[in-house]
């Protein structure tokens, strides 16, 4: 069976549809997250710093993991979790753009880091309580990982906001380069609308709600200041159109599958 | 009033020493003893440190989500035993700060075997088996040694060495049940790997400084070339059973010694290495020194509010 991956279009009608594409959205998000992460092994400011980095990465892999065999289960297209991690196209990866955004240095991974566990925090909140029982069972588990990263998150945050001045800069100035890509969480997919409907996925307005508020304080507290908004357009997860460095990160990524397709590891 | 003089100090830790008892961090200990101890645990410290970059390069092309997981997680484990190294070596009285900047200076060593490159996928199946397989045959015997902190770190540490073992053979031998490249590859980092490992046990007992003393003081259990030996013997079944071989023309079971026999090992290159001379001493060292400059700021930050709010 061939191992790579054939979509026809990625516009979502059917309920099934929408569901498979969903999951992928929080597949994808947790994968890329967790690679972006996997980077600074070894190299992190500190080695307390570095196993927290590792311990986040796992958590990320961890779930992006169980969304896969999920997917496996349900779409008839996927024959492995490995297929679907490693041996997709570009534009058939729904994540959000701001975990694929470079690491940057320590304050920029802070920065994608808070902005993203605390949407996903507040989502994985409302997912854990959500009909689909399955999802529900996989955002519960995760749901406490997130907290965590949330915790984690928010604290570097708030020391580098209020730190040194040194420190206060180079946090501001990672603030208003990941900025603009936070708000793609919140643009509605058409699977984010379908599976709304269904009662499954929250509205996305509320969350968004819960993030500006507790983001505002976060950055208050950490004598931050609120960037201005830019392009607000990015739509990775809704048609896997997405940033340059997409491409290179997938090239390391999928190396091996590329290289030598269908073998066992 | 009792004075005990430093006579009876040493008597009672010599004492200790002979009965197996532990020496504990607030015992009297000869300052030999503790300089000794010092160097070989923050060296250890340091190699599980540095050991996380060979690895690290594999990490984010690993070829499927459950290695790249198993691979992150004991890189983790490393960084973890690296931590807690750093805690038992402090029990001497030297802090941590300065124990790693005089690592990041090249004035302390670490295992020379974290100065090769992980050239393929391959490399960190047999990183796993043969360096951390080293590794535990050295370690295992540490469990014994004669300071109470070290060697309770070495009982918490083998258990997650074993099981990266494991890992690391179970790459292997999905390699070799693979293709015929997949084969090769295997068999290709072997054979870079094989000697080297063989060096991680230090000189030949005849020419090791430092173990005469340690010995003495029960910090090193067991000499060198027994060490070794006993690696050999129990990883040449295991090679064989994936069908591998080592670039060792003279290994061979010896009936009479009840141990196999091998090849002469190149000591000029394992010296070449200790003097910063390997393939990756430079780099690998750089990269940590790179990392340290560019997260001062954060340390700063760290402490800057940990002043302001607490
Ligand atoms: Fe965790
Ligand atoms: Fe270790
Ligand atoms: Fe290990």
């Amino acid at each position: 069976m061939s191992r790579t991956f054939d979509t026809s279009s990625p516009t979502t009608t059917s309920t099934d549809e929408a569901k498979i594409h969903y999951l992928f959205q929080l597949a994808d998000n947790a994968l890329i997250m967790g690679q972006r992460l996997c980077e600074w092994t070894g190299v992190a400011p500190e080695l307390e710093i570095d196993l927290a980095l590792c311990n986040i990465a796992l958590d990320h892999l961890g779930q992006a993991n169980a969304w896969y065999e999920y997917l496996v289960e349900i779409y008839p297209q996927a024959t492995d979790v490995d297929q679907l991690a490693f041996c997709r196209d570009e534009h058939q990866y729904y994540n959000i753009t701001l975990v694929e955004l470079p690491n940057g240095d320590f304050a920029q991974t802070i920065a994608k880091m808070a902005l993203f566990s605390i949407f996903n925090y507040y989502l994985h909140d409302a997912l854990r309580q959500c009909s689909d029982a399955r999802i529900a069972a996989i955002a519960a588990r995760s749901y406490k990982e997130i907290q965590y990263h949330r915790r984690y998150a928010s604290n570097w945050l708030l020391r580098l906001g209020d730190g040194t001045d040194i420190s206060h800069e180079r946090m501001q100035k990672a603030l208003d380069i990941v900025w603009d890509h936070a708000f793609e969480a919140f643009t509605p997919s058409p699977a984010d609308h379908i599976m709304h409907q269904q009662g499954i996925a929250p509205d996305l307005e509320q969350i968004k709600a819960l993030w500006e508020d507790e983001v505002h304080q976060l950055l208050h507290k950490a004598t931050l200041s609120i960037p201005d908004t830019g392009f607000t357009g990015y739509r990775a997860k809704s048609d896997g159109v997405h940033t340059e460095h997409m491409g290179y990160l997938l090239a390391e990524m999928q190396y091996m599958q590329r290289r030598y397709p269908n073998l066992q590891w | 009033m009792e004075h005990t003089t430093s006579i009876d100090l040493e008597k009672r830790f010599e004492e200790k020493i002979a009965r197996e008892l532990k020496i504990e961090p607030k015992d009297w200990m000869p300052e030999e003893y503790r300089r000794m101890l010092i160097r070989q645990i923050s060296q250890h410290a340091h190699s599980e440190v540095i050991g996380m970059l060979p690895e690290k390069n594999w990490l984010t092309r690993a070829p499927t989500l459950r290695r790249k997981m198993a691979l992150l997680a004991k890189i983790q484990d490393e960084a973890g035993h690296g931590l807690y190294l750093y805690s038992a070596v402090e029990t001497l009285g030297v802090s941590r700060e300065q124990l790693y900047r005089d690592f990041l200076d090249g004035k302390a060593k670490y295992s020379n075997i974290f100065n090769y490159p992980a050239l393929t996928w391959a490399d960190i199946g047999v990183i796993g088996w043969l360096v951390d397989g080293a590794a535990i045959v050295n370690q295992v015997s540490l469990q014994r040694t004669s300071f109470g902190p070290y060697a309770r770190a070495m009982v918490r540490i083998c258990k997650e060495e074993n099981f990266h073992q494991r890992q690391g053979y179970s790459i292997c031998l999905t390699l070799a049940r693979g293709s015929a490249e997949q084969r090769q590859m295997l068999q290709d980092a072997i054979n870079r790997w094989w000697w080297p490992v063989l060096m991680m046990f230090g000189p030949p007992d005849a020419e090791s400084k430092h173990s005469q003393k340690s010995m003495k003081w029960k910090i090193k259990r067991a000499s060198n070339d027994t060490l070794r030996q006993k690696f050999i013997d129990q990883t040449v079944p295991q090679l064989e059973y994936l069908g591998m071989k080592a670039p060792d023309p003279h290994l061979k079971w010896n009936p009479e010694r009840g141990h196999y026999d091998y090849g002469p090992i190149d000591w000029e290159e394992f010296w070449n290495v200790i003097r910063g001379k390997g393939p990756c001493n430079k780099e690998r060292l750089r990269t940590k020194r790179v990392a340290y400059e560019e997260g001062q700021w954060v340390r700063d930050a760290a402490i800057a509010y940990a002043k302001e709010y607490n």
